[in-house]
């Protein structure tokens, strides 16, 4: 207790010092946690995919169609439990930064394969029977205010026009990590409507297959399965685990991802050089008064832990404080930068390498003065003044 | 007593005295500099490449309402109307195209990534209406083939695509018969080829979009409410400059964005790395400032040499980073345009603006990391300094 009270002591001697390297530590803690937050985001689409559904979409790419035909034939694949379709929208609602996706969904098989979407049966009912109905995530509702009910307008970027539908429904996540910044409506709606519009889109087509899959582990089997049927047709297809459709689009902007995370660390490095310095300082400035306490019989072990205590000391200090003001700084980030990120959120992992990188640099800037001080000779410490 | 100042060499040999400090403390704000700076030009350089894509007297006609040449959807009888408007430059032929655009998976070099990539057919009027793009290597495509040419970004970043190879995708086979060079524009990370071909292949019946050269780029906006008149008709036209810089806006931001907000952050850091080195210097120097105060230097000259030593050591490290910074000229970044959903390959861009905003940067973390310890030093009285040495 008496030698924390000294840690204490030591480190209120010198205050604005310890109060500007702790300014730098909380600074760089929590800049850290955001990043790796951003990176965490970036992930989160894969992280709440499923392995036990497959996603199949045209070889070319995904901004081909696929035929509705290809259903049938797919359900026929030993294996495959369910299937659904969806449809990419890229409708703009009031104006483009409030960007979310939508999609054109067959509705009750696509609802029954997503049961991390939580609706309740009175608004599945209500959405599945109204042809112009939509289905939006809670994250969406509260962004612009929206409440069953309420009349939506997207202006179509694929399919041009106006394109009118009325919120039936509300969902939720299951999990804090699953994606609720997407709107799903009804692909017969589309369908038909682009129809009867003239549009000069193929009808009866679909941008993706959702195949369900009774073992996740026969994943790889299944999926070559369903590409030998269509290779060399007119449309061929690619499937894959949802997860690693996911990762694949995480993949086309990995060299942002990178350069993220390799700032990140650059982080950490700035706030070593400044802790270092600190701590260098520090021990130089008390060199007689460690030969005073060795000169007085306490071992050299001793003076190296004071000076390791009280960098620790400050280190965590700063560490815990960074990690603590992370979760309202995300949130006030999240909150300017709408919903570009569906999913934002301080993971423990974060906070746990936080406070382990602050302990890493309370330690690593303690080293060398620490055994600098604890070699030093009594004679020589004490005639510098 | 007329205040004398104290020269600037005094305070730039007491950096040379502590050279250790001054390197670390520097390298720090390098760092900060490096990252501002690396921001600023990548920014620069996605919106030359973007920008260097368009060409002033070049028009793009698309469907109304849609973003990308992508989203876009041409019907063949407006595109023909469009092909024969009085405004389109002849020499020797119409210079106008109709053009298909999608977009291909390919896999990249590194580790077997797929990425999407824009392939765009064409009509042999195309290739004229692209000043800046030239052939490095093999030929261009022949009407009515199946030979496509690659950008150069598009060669350097995916595996596959080299001269003399060939790509399956539509239930065909592709020849490569050249890579052509964009010089930097946007069309080093398309591929090209025959727009009937790849409608064909792609079972489009719709072009994605008319390009067309002006006689005179002053004609633009008649052809623009001309369009939006003719009831026919339900594109619109834009300006190609004005449609690629719309191209660069959404990952512009973000790159902005991140970039400021971590140079920010970054710069606290800094500072405060700034504001312990030279509360250090102070320290350890009460008794030198003593002397000089007792020779007749005022405090305000005394504030002045301390705050132009931390000026001077935010200035190394500002030319630290930029010499970093200049360095990463020679890396091109390759990623997926949110805009296009496709892969666009820019590099970083010196300018001098970014040089001066980078020093000029550096400089202000200087002022702002030496301003509290130089007036600790200012306040310094005589006596008391004296003593203490």
């Amino acid at each position: 207790m008496l030698v924390l009270n000294l840690l204490f002591r030591n480190l209120w001697r010198n205050k604005g010092r310890s109060l500007l390297t702790l300014l730098g530590l909380v600074v760089a803690i929590l800049a850290f946690g955001l990043l790796s937050t951003v990176v965490g985001a970036w992930y989160a689409g894969a992280e709440g995919a499923s392995n036990a559904r497959l996603i199949t979409r045209n070889a070319i790419s995904l901004v081909f169609p696929l035929p509705l035909s290809h259903a049938d034939r797919i359900r026929q694949v030993d294996g495959v439990s369910e299937i659904s379709w969806a449809n990419w929208f890229g409708g703009i609602y009031k104006e483009p930064r409030n960007f979310f996706p939508q999609f054109a969904i067959k509705a009750e098989s696509y609802l029954a394969l997503y049961p991390e979407y939580l609706l309740s049966d009175g608004e599945r009912q209500a959405f599945l029977k109204d042809r112009r109905g939509a289905v939006i995530g809670r994250k969406i509702a509260q962004t612009h205010g929206l409440e069953v009910g309420d009349m939506m307008t997207l202006k179509g970027t694929v399919y041009p026009g106006n394109w009118e539908f009325q919120v039936r429904g509300i969902y939720d996540g299951r999990q804090s990590s699953t994606d609720t910044a997407q709107m799903f409506f009804h692909w017969e709606y589309l369908n038909e409507e682009a129809k009867r519009r003239a549009l000069p889109r193929a009808t009866n087509t679909t941008g993706v297959f959702i195949v369900q899959i009774g073992e996740p582990a026969r994943a790889a089997e299944i999926s070559l399965a369903i590409d030998a049927l269509f290779r060399n047709s007119a449309y061929e297809t690619l499937s894959e685990t949802e997860k690693a459709f996911q990762l694949g689009f995480v993949a086309m902007t990995e060299a942002i991802v990178f350069a993220i995370q390799v700032v990140s660390y650059v982080v950490i490095l700035i706030i070593l050089a400044v802790m270092a310095n600190t701590m260098a300082m520090t021990s130089r400035e008390r060199t007689s008064e460690y030969a005073t306490l060795k000169a007085l019989g306490f071992s050299p072990r001793f003076v190296a832990g004071l000076i390791t205590g009280e960098s620790l000391l400050l280190a965590v200090i700063g560490g815990v404080t960074g990690a603590l003001l992370t979760f309202p700084a995300a949130a006030a980030f999240v909150g300017s930068i709408g919903t570009l990120f569906p999913v934002f959120e301080v993971s423990r992992d974060t906070t746990l390498a936080q406070i382990g990188l602050a302990v890493l640099v309370g330690l690593i800037a303690a080293a060398v003065p620490a055994v600098r001080s604890a070699r030093i000779r009594i004679v020589e410490g004490l005639r510098a003044v | 007593m007329r205040s004398m100042a104290i020269p600037v060499h005094y305070s730039l040999r007491n950096l040379w005295v502590r050279r250790v400090t001054t390197v670390l403390t520097a390298s720090g704000m390098a760092l900060v500099v490096f990252v501002f700076a690396t921001a600023l030009m990548l920014d620069a350089g996605l919106k030359r490449t973007l920008v260097s894509t368009g060409e002033p007297d070049n028009v793009i006609v698309s469907r109304k309402g849609s973003t990308t040449e992508v989203q876009s959807a041409v019907e063949r009888s407006q595109a023909g109307l469009v092909a024969v408007l009085p405004e389109v430059a002849v020499i020797g032929e119409p210079l106008v195209s109709r053009e298909v655009v999608m977009l291909i998976s390919l896999p990249k070099r590194s580790a077997g990534k797929v990425s999407n990539v824009l392939i765009r057919g064409m009509e042999q009027a195309g290739l004229r209406l692209r000043r800046s793009v030239e052939l490095s290597e093999g030929r261009f495509f022949r009407p009515g083939s199946n030979e496509i040419v690659i950008g150069r970004a598009v060669q350097a970043q995916f595996s596959g695509v080299g001269v003399g190879e060939m790509l399956t995708f539509g239930g065909r086979q592709w020849h490569v018969v050249g890579v052509m060079n964009g010089h930097r524009s946007g069309f080093d990370s398309e591929i090209w080829g025959d727009v009937d071909s790849l409608m064909q292949a792609f079972r489009r019946n719709s072009y994605s979009s008319v390009v067309l050269r002006l006689t005179d780029p002053q004609l633009f906006s008649g052809l623009a409410s001309r369009l939006d008149a003719d009831p026919r008709i339900t594109l619109s036209a834009k300006r190609e400059t004005d449609y690629y810089a719309e191209q660069s806006a959404g990952l512009s931001r973000f790159i902005q964005i991140l970039g400021l907000t971590l140079a920010g952050i970054f710069s606290v850091g800094a500072i405060i790395g700034a504001t312990i080195t030279m509360q250090a210097a102070v320290a350890s120097r009460t008794a030198e400032i003593g002397t000089l105060r007792a020779l007749g230097f005022q405090r305000t000259a005394i504030l002045t040499a301390f705050l132009a030593e931390s000026v001077g050591l935010a200035l190394i490290g500002g030319l630290l980073g930029l010499l970093l910074a200049s360095a990463m000229q020679w890396i091109e970044f390759s990623t997926t345009n949110f805009q296009s959903f496709s892969e666009l390959a820019f590099g970083f861009e010196l300018s001098w603006g970014i040089a001066l905003g980078s020093l000029l940067f550096a400089a202000c973390m200087g002022v702002a990391g030496g301003m509290l310890p130089a007036i600790r030093a200012a306040r310094i009285g005589i006596v008391e300094a004296l003593r203490c040495g």
